[in-house]
């Protein structure tokens, strides 16, 4: 699914040259759940937007998917999210003028899908989360756990390869969070492959297996029970 | 994604913010509307002069005395002389002296223009008389205060009542009516239909004014107009010495100074026209710019989902182009109504001009795109990590 090798980003902040991810390989096999866990500056973010091919590395290779994305130009890599990735963030990010009906057909109304065909897989990806009542509902109208949930529909609804998460529970409160984690856990059971960032070790330790990484460095690599 | 996606995405946008954009499209429809009413009222205005003239006739040849103290003034009767010589190119001669005067009739009275002249002027105005009869060359001979009245002075001073026989007066001298004119233009102010016609010996002692400036000759067919000029020219630099002493002039020959003007007119309003719908474009621009911050992560998530660089464009591109297509029509309608109003208030006839409709609208669209594209562009550049942290 993932083969990350050698993967660096570097650079450069006033005069010093920042090595946020420095020398990192992986391989993350199709139906895991992984996390990524780290403090802040640790690189953790530089590596969620390379795996998200919200940006290139400045070496190494990445290969997702079976496909090497790491030279891949603006328009490709958007095509790439498009098909291959789908994302969750930690603010929710939703659009807040549409409708959650709206908001999880947007990723096929990039990928040129049939307005029929769009509207009965998000109509299906809402009712995955638990929010087939909900569709028509405008972001503002929706709780946090409700927003991330179709934030998650819409990460679902192309089918993606790979399913990304950055601190998909920081601005909920435990309860919803723990919803979501179970929505994760769930999802995960079905067949997705998920990779969840996080800072929060509890969050983190509910995966597979987890990924410990440190001044842009991978430290550690384990198996959870 | 096709355009009737982006099309539905920008309607959304901006009926989301109908405020702004109707401010926004505000410029495009001043833009718009000021362009199509000021061409129509050039062409209304150019239109009525041009009527005008054309109804004189393209066979009158106008002279006009200009030069002063010279040492001697042509007289009515040596043209009168000059006419008969050329009776075969010269169908009719009249002088011409006018001045405006409060007419008074009983309790009645009517501001209007007063002409001195002869009985060839009817020829001459192609204005027969629908009562009564013309001045004649008798009257003139006599000095005889009579006076032929337009329909608009006949109904101010004397309604529905029969005024041939009654007295008008001007400046205190008493005139009696002896005919009514044709009604030509509707009984309409500053038209035909408001002028007194009196013989000129009494107009000279009416306006104290015994020099006359102002004569038309009829060319007895279009193809004598030139030789009438000629020979007109020829004669009247005989008798002053010099061709700076008086100007000959044809309603064709005015006809074509008065295009040149018109087209000068045009020219300087389809300027303005680039001026104020530029000055709209600049507002567009500016307001994109404000819009394209603001849902900076907005274009960050559609971004992060998959949308291209050509996505957002036409997002942004579409929504710039329906916002002065909007514009343009609502400054199409308002104009549209400016120009019916403007006709129906009479001050210049209705010129609706289909060519100018299309291309202030299209200038308008043509705006859209040129002053979309930056504020578009930009969106569609913007880097998806910079853009989603963008609070």
């Amino acid at each position: 699914m993932i083969r990350i090798q050698e993967l660096k980003k570097h650079y450069l902040m006033g005069d010093s040259l920042v090595k946020a991810l420095d020398g990192v390989s992986l391989h993350i096999p199709p139906e895991s759940f992984v996390s990524i866990v780290g403090p802040s500056g640790s690189g953790k973010s530089t590596l969620m937007n390379l795996l998200g091919c919200l940006d290139t590395p400045s070496s190494g290779s990445y290969k997702l998917d079976g496909i090497e994305v790491s030279s891949l130009n603006d328009n490709q890599l958007a095509e790439i999210r498009n098909t291959k990735i789908g994302f969750i963030f930690q603010g929710f990010n939703l659009v807040s003028k549409l409708t959650a009906l709206e908001n999880v057909e947007l990723p096929l109304i990039y990928s040129g899908c049939s307005a029929k065909e769009r509207l009965s897989r998000a109509k299906e990806a809402l009712a995955k989360v638990g929010l087939g009542n909900r569709l028509n509902h405008l972001p503002t109208e929706l709780s946090g756990g409700q927003q991330q949930r179709v934030a998650i529909a819409r990460a679902l609804v192309s089918n993606p390869p790979l399913i990304l998460a950055d601190e998909p529970t920081g601005n909920l409160d435990s309860h919803s969070g723990q919803e979501i984690m179970q929505l994760f856990k769930d999802l995960h059971n079905l067949g997705n492959t998920i990779v969840l960032i996080t800072h929060d070790n509890s969050v983190a330790n509910q995966a597979q297996r987890v990924l410990r990484i440190l001044d842009g460095q991978i430290v550690e690599d384990k198996e959870v029970s | 994604m096709g355009v009737w996606q982006a099309f539905r995405m920008a309607v959304k946008s901006i009926r989301s913010n109908k405020v702004r954009s109707f401010l926004t499209m505000l410029g495009v429809i001043i833009g718009v509307g000021a362009v199509i009413t000021a061409v129509a009222f050039a062409q209304g205005s150019t239109k009525q002069i041009t009527d005008r003239i054309s109804a004189l006739g393209t066979e009158l040849v106008q002279v006009s005395i200009t030069g002063r103290n010279t040492n001697r003034d042509i007289t009515l009767k040596e043209l009168e002389e000059f006419t008969l010589e050329n009776e075969q190119k010269i169908a009719a001669m009249s002088p011409l002296i006018s001045s405006q005067y409060t007419v008074k009739a009983g309790r009645n009275s009517v501001d209007t223009s007063v002409k001195g002249t002869t009985y060839d002027y009817s020829k001459i105005s192609k204005q027969d008389i629908a009562a009564g009869r013309y001045i004649s060359d008798i009257d003139n001979e006599y000095r005889q205060k009579v006076a032929v009245i337009g329909s608009r002075v006949k109904d101010e001073l004397f309604g529905e009542e029969d005024p041939l026989g009654k007295t008008i007066k001007m400046e205190s001298q008493i005139f009696v009516v002896v005919g009514v004119l044709d009604e030509l233009n509707q009984g309409q102010q500053g038209t035909s239909d408001d002028q007194v016609i009196i013989p000129i010996t009494a107009a000279q002692r009416l306006m104290k004014n015994t020099s006359i400036r102002n004569y038309s000759f009829l060319a007895a067919s279009a193809e004598d107009v030139d030789s009438v000029m000629d020979v007109l020219t020829e004669y009247l630099t005989g008798v002053y010495g010099s061709s700076d002493m008086f100007r000959i002039n044809n309603a064709a020959q005015t006809l074509d100074t008065l295009s040149s003007v018109t087209d000068t007119m045009m020219t300087v309003l389809g300027g303005i026209a680039a001026i104020s719908l530029l000055v709209g474009g600049i507002g567009i621009m500016n307001i994109m710019l404000v819009s394209v911050t603001e849902r900076t992560r907005e274009i960050g998530i559609r971004k992060a989902i998959g949308a291209k660089r050509r996505n957002i464009l036409a997002q942004f591109l579409i929504e710039a182009l329906i916002v002065t297509g909007i514009g343009g029509m609502i400054g199409l309608l308002l104009g549209t109504s400016a120009i019916w109003l403007i006709g129906k208030i009479g001050i210049v006839p209705a010129v609706y001009s289909p060519l100018w409709m299309i291309l202030a609208f299209g200038i308008s669209l043509l705006v859209g795109v040129v002053f979309g594209m930056f504020p578009a562009n930009k969106a569609s550049r913007l880097n998806p990590i910079t853009a989603l942290r963008h609070e």
